[in-house]
């Protein structure tokens, strides 16, 4: 259900944007993970009175629906703006929008560990349309194939600074851990 | 002529999420269409349409059942009207129906006895919604129910004299061809 690779950069990503943050620990087992989530959202309405969570959900109907039935239950909005959206526009959007990806984490063949590191630009969003296609890879990701890290966005008083990369892994599963 | 497709999100931002996945499915197949939010839309929106498509809106968000009085035009329409979700709630309560609560979130099977906009027999929808409409069957056609020990939620209906239709579901999720159908109506 959860993003993993490089998960604590998240921490400098919300300084860098003057936001607050609500880290919740989750073993990630299926379903009992879920019950983490409502803590961390049942936190956010209690200190900072949220009305509404946002999710990057595109196609995916396991996690949206997780997410759907947390906010139903709890009374807040749920927002999945991603929603049904073209997955190679939505990389297109990245670019035109000046964020800098990179990818931290690989799961799929025919992806390998060449693919760490490498930015979400043109070569990459033709690259990964041509995976689509033979190996029916999803252009986002969206099905756990890749999982990415926002170095630099519009939001970010600064880009994230990178002072460290372990790369961990084999054959078509790698991950690459920033610090 | 084009499709008009109304938005009933009461939040700017489910404008992404109820309204742009049914415009990108006309835009794919080159239709053409215009969008308009139900507290805008103007008598003349309504000549210039060939078909009125009604979207949905998120669970919480039932802001439209304040506002019923904007959608008295579908009483005397005489053009095809499709409506998804809360769209169908309207037009069930616009034609004296009943809102009542059944939570259903995620994909369900449900059988459609009859053809109904390219579905027949068992399909797999999505659904997203707290309430379902109660409707004169009178009135309406059930092409879809599910029976529960004490109701009958009705999935997919249409008026038995005009081409009123309604789903409960979300067919731009996983059932674009409704969509499609009821555009070549």
């Amino acid at each position: 259900m959860f993003h993993t690779p490089s998960i604590r950069n998240v921490e400098k990503q919300a300084k860098l944007m003057d936001k607050p943050i609500i880290i919740q620990k989750t073993r990630g087992k299926k379903e009992k993970e879920l019950k983490d989530l409502e803590k961390a959202i049942k936190r956010a309405i209690k200190n900072y009175r949220i009305n509404g969570i946002l999710t990057g959900a595109i196609e995916s109907v396991y996690q949206s629906t997780r997410i759907q039935k947390i906010c139903n239950k709890l009374k807040v909005e749920c927002f999945n703006p991603l929603w049904q959206k073209d997955q190679l526009e939505l990389l297109g959007n990245l670019i035109t929008n000046r964020f800098t990806v990179i990818v931290t984490g690989v799961f799929a063949y025919p992806l390998n560990r060449d693919y760490l590191g490498k930015e979400i630009n043109k070569d990459f969003i033709k690259k990964i349309s041509g995976l689509n296609r033979k190996y029916k890879i999803n252009p986002a990701g969206e099905g756990g194939e890749y999982e990415t890290l926002v170095i630099d966005c519009p939001l970010f008083k600064k880009p994230l600074q990178i002072k460290e990369k372990r790369i961990y892994g084999s054959e078509n599963s790698w991950r690459m851990e920033i610090r | 002529m084009k499709i008009l497709i109304l938005n009933v999100c009461k939040e700017r931002l489910h404008y992404f999420e109820f309204v742009k996945p049914i415009e990108d499915i006309l835009k794919k197949n080159h239709i053409k269409f215009f969008t308009v939010h139900y507290k805008n839309l103007k008598r003349n929106d309504l000549n210039l349409s060939s078909k009125i498509i009604i979207c949905g809106t998120s669970l919480k968000d039932n802001d439209f059942l304040n506002n019923l009085n904007f959608f008295q035009w579908i009483l005397s329409i005489n053009k095809p009207v499709l409506g998804i979700c809360a769209g169908m709630q309207i037009i069930g309560l616009i034609f004296g129906g009943k809102l009542k609560r059944k939570i259903e979130i995620g994909y369900y099977k449900e059988t459609f006895k009859k053809e109904f906009l390219g579905l027949v027999g068992e399909k797999e929808v999505y659904h997203l919604h707290n309430y379902y409409i109660a409707i004169n069957k009178g009135i309406f056609e059930i092409f879809s129910e599910t029976k529960t020990y004490k109701n009958r939620i009705i999935q997919a209906f249409k008026h038995k004299q005009k081409d009123i239709y309604g789903v409960l579901f979300h067919p731009e999720v996983r059932n674009k061809e409704v969509i499609l159908n009821f555009i070549k109506i």
